[in-house]
């Protein structure tokens, strides 16, 4: 709900993030899970969530590394905001909060934020993040990100109707 | 020409046996890219090779759902796999599993 609020704001302001920030939204939305997934990993015993776990720090460290090769090759500097800025202090607090969970109500609260911030995320790629850039090549891989992260959180509410 | 009229059923079964005496195996492409399995074609027949392609970022895999094949395809790998069994096969990729497809191999 964060991202998409400042997102929203971020395109009333000035029409739109610009590449940069998009950039460094999706750059921190991307870090922010592959740690949620080494605390995962951490944490839970259950097999299933650590396969999960373990394709959300894949697949996202994979996205990232693409988008710093992007970036570096279109001399485009992410651009920190108050987007990527909230974004980090509300996975902080999660962190935080997970920190103090253990066994099946660990697995649970971890899946069941993974839901969640999927369906945030993926929001605002839809709705904002993709319609903004101006950059051929970075909308082509947000696109992409959309397509892995709505498997995701496919995969992320099957596990968690498997956890209940 | 006794010698070679007896060897004739000889050589015959022998040629049966051999490979090379139907129609060569043939390599069949299946593409993955965009978080899906491309489309399997319909002629695959038993000694085929099926080449998976992942033009993805991310690691894949083709596994079936009957565990008799389970292809590791790391992010813009190809990978060959010979179908030596008729049936029909339900696969998935275990690294996303709404990633599915299936393939059918007649004799």
């Amino acid at each position: 709900m964060l991202l998409v609020t400042a997102a929203a704001a971020a395109s009333q302001q000035g029409g739109g993030p610009n590449d940069a920030q998009i950039a460094h939204i999706a750059y921190t939305a991307g870090e922010i899970d592959v740690a949620a997934g080494r605390q995962a990993l951490a944490k839970s015993h259950n097999r299933t969530v650590r396969a999960f776990a373990q394709e959300m720090v894949r697949d996202h460290a994979a996205v990232n590394e693409q988008a710093l090769a992007l970036v570096k090759r279109l001399g485009v500097t992410p651009e920190a905001n108050p987007t990527s800025t909230a974004l980090s202090a509300a996975a902080e607090t999660k962190h935080a909060e997970l920190s103090h969970l253990n066994g099946a109500a660990f697995d649970r609260a971890y899946v069941t934020n993974e839901v969640a911030y999927h369906r945030t995320v993926n929001g605002a790629l839809r709705d904002t993040l993709i319609p903004s850039a101006q950059n051929g090549e970075l909308k082509s891989l947000l696109q992409t990100g959309l397509t892995l992260f709505s498997e995701h959180q496919a995969h992320a509410e099957h596990l968690a109707m498997s956890l209940k | 020409m006794r010698l070679a009229r007896a060897s004739l059923p000889a050589v015959a079964a022998l040629a049966l046996l051999l490979p090379g005496n139907g129609p060569p195996p043939r390599t069949h492409i299946v593409m993955i890219e965009q978080m899906h399995f491309g489309t399997v074609p319909s002629d695959i027949k038993v000694g085929d090779v099926v080449r998976w392609e992942n033009r993805d970022l991310f690691r894949h895999s083709a596994t079936a759902r009957d565990r008799s094949f389970d292809v590791d395809l790391p992010a813009g790998a190809s990978r060959t796999m010979v179908l030596r069994k008729a049936g029909a096969f339900a696969f998935y990729c275990k690294f996303h599993p709404g990633m599915t497809g299936s393939v059918t191999v007649r004799q």
